[in-house]
């Protein structure tokens, strides 16, 4: 028992010096490209993140959208524009100073916090032990993620899968189609000169 | 990217792997790790990795635009229709009890069509969202890195 504990705290401490480490990585460089990639990279050490804390659905999300998709469409944004960010960094104090008083705030914030895996904890009491019977009893699905999602939370689900489609509806009006029409365009122009 | 062989060949072999893995996730995910929305970025990815090698054009042949202007709202459509079917069997908006003989059924059939819905939209979208970029550049050389 001793002995996985001390693994698993040696995980987390190499995770997030990875983390870290990536982190300032991004903020450093100035090659859109490395960007790119190093916040790829993030994004899965992040879905590492996710498995040590037992959150196995978030962490394939994380793995397949952050690092996977998110990625690439970063990379085919940037062949849209310039490869390297300008260089206009200054050091500005005000900005320092909050981003520091609202770090020391969240780090104050967390020593309330209950510990990990905490049966006590206000997250677990409201209704969760009702959703965790009912997954057992009534839904009989393992996965409790899966039976939250896709039957006591029915409605956000549906909300977010209506939010997804007004996403890629909104990206087909102001991004699709846009070759076509405008070899279309390129025709019609070149037949009936400038009238429109 | 189409004269790297070793990219082409890998790529080939590990797309159909891909797709079948998404397809496990979608209809396992009452049972293991992921859903509806993993499975559709998952099976996304096959074809952003298709046009990636083969380029955008040969993906588009593979997956047509036409089928995506269906597929977006179709997902969402069958997530609405499942809670309508449950109202018109008298149940309440998204009650999957009454789907089935019994409520345990039912709520399996639910989250099943539910997911499925899921899935279908964000397979659509994340392609359409691929080609929309994708499709605005010129294909990309190996020098442009």
């Amino acid at each position: 028992m001793m002995e996985s504990g001390i693994i698993n705290i040696l995980v987390d401490i190499s995770l997030m010096t990875l983390l870290g480490i990536t982190a300032i990585g991004i903020v450093r460089s100035r090659n859109l490209f490395a960007t790119a990639m190093l916040s790829g990279i993030y994004s899965l050490i992040s879905a590492a993140v996710f498995v040590t804390l037992d959150a196995v659905d978030v962490a394939f999300t994380e793995a397949a959208v952050g690092a996977g998709i998110s990625t690439v469409l970063m990379l085919g944004a940037m062949t849209l524009t310039r490869r390297s960010e300008k260089h206009a960094i200054k050091l500005h104090i005000g900005p320092l100073f909050v981003t520091i008083g609202i770090g020391a705030a969240l780090i104050y914030g967390t020593v309330d916090m209950p510990p990990f895996g905490s049966t006590d904890a206000p997250g677990f009491q409201h209704i969760v032990p009702e959703y965790i019977a009912g997954s057992r009893d009534d839904i009989q699905v393992p996965n409790i993620v899966t039976s939250i999602l896709a039957s006591y939370r029915g409605f956000d689900t549906l909300g977010e899968t209506a939010v997804i489609f007004a996403a890629g509806i909104g990206v087909l009006f102001l991004l699709g189609r846009r070759r076509e029409d405008e070899e279309a365009d390129e025709s019609s122009n070149s037949g009936k000169g400038e009238d429109a | 990217m189409r004269h790297h062989l070793i990219l082409r060949v890998v790529s080939k072999l590990l797309i159909p792997f891909i797709l079948l893995y998404a397809l496990y996730v979608q209809f396992h995910g009452d049972f293991g790790p992921g859903g509806g929305f993993q499975a559709g970025v998952i099976f996304a990815a096959a074809f952003v990795l298709y046009a990636l090698i083969f380029g955008v054009q040969a993906a588009r042949r593979a997956f047509p635009d036409s089928w995506l202007a269906i597929l977006i709202p179709l997902g969402v459509l069958i997530f609405a229709g499942t809670g309508i079917a449950s109202l018109l069997l008298g149940g309440t908006f998204l009650d999957y009890d009454v789907l089935a003989s019994t409520p345990t059924g039912g709520q399996h059939l639910g989250i099943l069509v539910v997911e499925f819905g899921v899935g279908v939209t964000v397979t659509a979208v994340m392609i359409a969202i691929f080609f929309a970029y994708a499709g605005r550049t010129h294909e990309i050389q190996d020098d442009d890195w």
